[in-house]
């Protein structure tokens, strides 16, 4: 690991040089050394050095800052540690303003200088990993990932491509598992606003009250329980995307606060007397028709309008067929690697099952079934007969439905869902075909209690 | 051929040879040959400092190694110091000809104790095991007990054990099974 972290000693002393260099090598670090701020940045320019340790007085040319300053112009991220013999506070803080890490008096005790490497170092390493994740993260809500051959897909992913770095709003509408914050994800990861982060909030899970504090944050003291400041997401998200998903939920009064967010860029915690303002991309789905809600009355149109600048209408599973074989390759594939399974792929005839349902409950009702099917597959292939269950439950079947109110039959189906799946809403809300943001909001509606 | 010659820089005890010259032996198996000692050299005194530069004494040593493939040790009484760092117990040349242990910061007296030299053998032996491994490759372990640790205070000096770790060990055992002693 040392090795991957080169480091360079500056100074026109030939003892500190050679000292220096060999205490560190011996440490394991790979060490150049330059005896002044030219040759440095001559090193600096093919070496992408982790440290540079660079003395602050060195006659004849470059001292100990400008050259910290060249280097930083070819290696912004290279840690430098000004070293000198005479600590003045001018000149350590000249040093630290100009971009030094650290300022050290020589000579110093062998265990400040070793910690302080290696505190350097581990923070380096951090920064490392994180960059890394970022960039996995990136690479797996880009476009290409979006598995489709859909025609209207590939519009639409064209259309998240060209909105990724504006600020507008964007409106994503589809049924319930269309993939809706897959889309939202694709947009913020291929914009500008990447490195920031995203931050999701499913509208539908929370009451009014605690939607209010978790979208805007609250003040000590705010309500019962706040016992102490806690930023909202509104304020985690600055700088990047906050989704606000299942948004044909919430109430009025959130309607009317999104709005003034929506055109001030400006909030208030609750119980907070100071204005904060944010930058911050709103994307908001649902899997509610809003026109129409406006019409009932249910939407605030002005809010309508203000969300409604990009809109994308995600297709349902059903009427985007081709990308059935597709979809269900790349979850076989994930889904097997992921359970550690020897599930190498789906036989045409249990293709053609798949390709048969109607999928209700979409492509998350689709990886649903795919991963039911990879655990309980015997051979290696997955075949008619591990979707024997799918075909039974998609086929025609004659009920005997009482003569109720449509909303009564579904409020019936969830209470028998949750007593099957013995109140697990994860299960239940698969067994439905709904996402569970969907399912606590039925809930809530019918005033079910679990 | 590979020698590993050893050397007084100013006065050193016989008793500290008799102490290295089992260590060295039971680890490097190199024939040992004993130099007559050399004075400290006058360029290496940091009058400012009271301490002397490991550099120069390094240097001076440097010159009496006749081939590449022999090391050389220098066992020294004097304080040693580099530029950036206040004092060393000693220093080496990474895969280097050249090591030098200073017993100064070794002594129970300077830390205003008794002399004890059952003391002082064990942390000549550890630091002597330490300098000669970087010498032959090795770098700091993350083992606290191995003699390869880094120890920038006498705790940690004494928390050392007078051996190498199984794995610094094993490198230290492979640089000698190819022929001419690996070195």
């Amino acid at each position: 690991m040392k090795k991957n972290f080169p480091i360079l000693v500056v100074d026109d002393e030939d003892v500190m040089c050679e000292s220096m260099g060999a205490w560190l090598r011996e440490d394991g670090y790979r060490v150049d050394t330059a005896p002044n701020g030219q040759n440095a940045i001559e090193l600096a320019k093919v070496t992408n050095y982790a440290i540079c340790f660079i003395d602050l007085k060195m006659p004849g040319g470059m001292d100990g800052i400008e050259t910290m300053m060249e280097i930083h112009q070819v290696r912004p991220d290279a840690s430098v540690i000004i070293i000198t013999a005479y600590a003045t506070v001018d000149t350590a803080l000249q040093a630290m303003k100009e971009g030094a890490q650290e300022y050290i008096v020589k000579p110093c005790n062998p265990q400040e200088i070793s910690m302080l490497v290696s505190r350097i170092l581990k923070l380096k390493k951090l920064q490392s990993e994180n960059a890394i994740l970022r960039k996995k993260l990136t690479r797996q809500y880009r476009h290409h990932d979006i598995i489709t051959k859909n025609p209207r897909m590939e519009e639409i992913l064209a259309l998240t491509n060209e909105v990724a770095s504006l600020r507008s709003t964007v409106l994503i509408r589809g049924e319930s598992g269309t993939g809706k914050e897959l889309v939202a994800r694709a947009v913020h990861y291929s914009g500008n606003r990447a490195e920031k982060p995203f931050i999701v909030v499913s509208c539908a899970a929370l009451t009014e009250t605690l939607l209010e504090s978790e979208l805007f944050g609250y003040e000590k003291g705010a309500f019962t329980g706040a016992s102490g400041q806690s930023k909202g997401k509104f304020e985690l998200a600055d700088g990047g995307t906050i989704f606000l998903d299942e948004i044909g939920d919430i109430s009025p009064k959130l309607q009317a606060d999104l709005l003034r967010v929506l055109q001030e860029r400006r909030f208030y915690r609750v119980g907070g007397t100071n204005e904060i303002e944010v930058d911050v991309r709103i994307i908001a789905a649902t899997n509610k028709n809003l026109a129409q809600e406006v019409q009932l009355a249910h939407f605030r149109e002005d809010l309508y309008y203000r969300l409604n600048v990009i809109e994308i209408h995600l297709p349902a599973l059903r009427e985007r067929r081709e990308d059935v074989p597709l979809l269900a390759e790349h979850f076989v594939n994930r889904i097997s690697s992921e359970l550690g399974r020897e599930v190498h792929g789906i036989t045409p005839a249990a293709l053609k099952v798949l390709m048969s349902h109607d999928w209700p409950g979409n492509v998350r009702e689709l990886e649903n079934v795919i991963e039911r099917a990879i655990v309980t597959c015997r051979n290696g292939m997955l075949d008619e007969q591990d979707f024997s269950w799918l075909q039974k439950n998609s086929a025609p079947q004659t009920w005997d439905i009482p003569d109720v109110p449509l909303g009564e039959l579904e409020r019936r189906a969830i209470v028998a869902a949750l007593e099957r799946k013995h109140g697990n809403v994860k299960e239940a809300s698969a067994a439905l075909g709904i996402d569970r943001s969907t399912l606590y909001d039925k809930l809530k509606r019918y005033e079910i209690t679990h | 051929m590979s020698v590993l010659y050893l050397v007084a820089v100013g006065n050193v005890p016989d008793v500290v040879w008799e102490w290295i010259g089992d260590a060295v032996a039971e680890w490097f198996p190199l024939p040992i040959e004993r130099l007559p000692p050399l004075p400290v050299p006058e360029a290496a005194y940091d009058a400012k400092r009271g301490q002397y530069q490991s550099v120069e004494i390094m240097r001076m040593l440097v010159e009496r190694v006749p081939n590449h493939d022999s090391r050389i040790l220098g066992v020294t009484n004097v304080d040693l110091a580099i530029p950036m760092l206040s004092f060393l117990f000693g220093q080496a040349q990474l895969n280097g000809p050249v090591a030098v242990v200073s017993l100064c910061r070794l002594h129970q007296e300077f830390y205003g104790l008794p002399a004890q030299e059952s003391v002082l053998r064990e942390r000549t032996v550890k630091e002597v095991l330490h300098e000669m491994g970087h010498t032959f490759g090795l770098v700091h372990c993350g083992e606290r007990k191995c003699a390869m640790s880094l120890a920038t205070h006498i705790e940690l000096v004494d928390s050392k054990s007078e051996e190498y770790c199984s794995r610094c060990g094993l490198q230290l055992a492979q640089r000698f099974t190819t022929t001419d002693g690996g070195v």
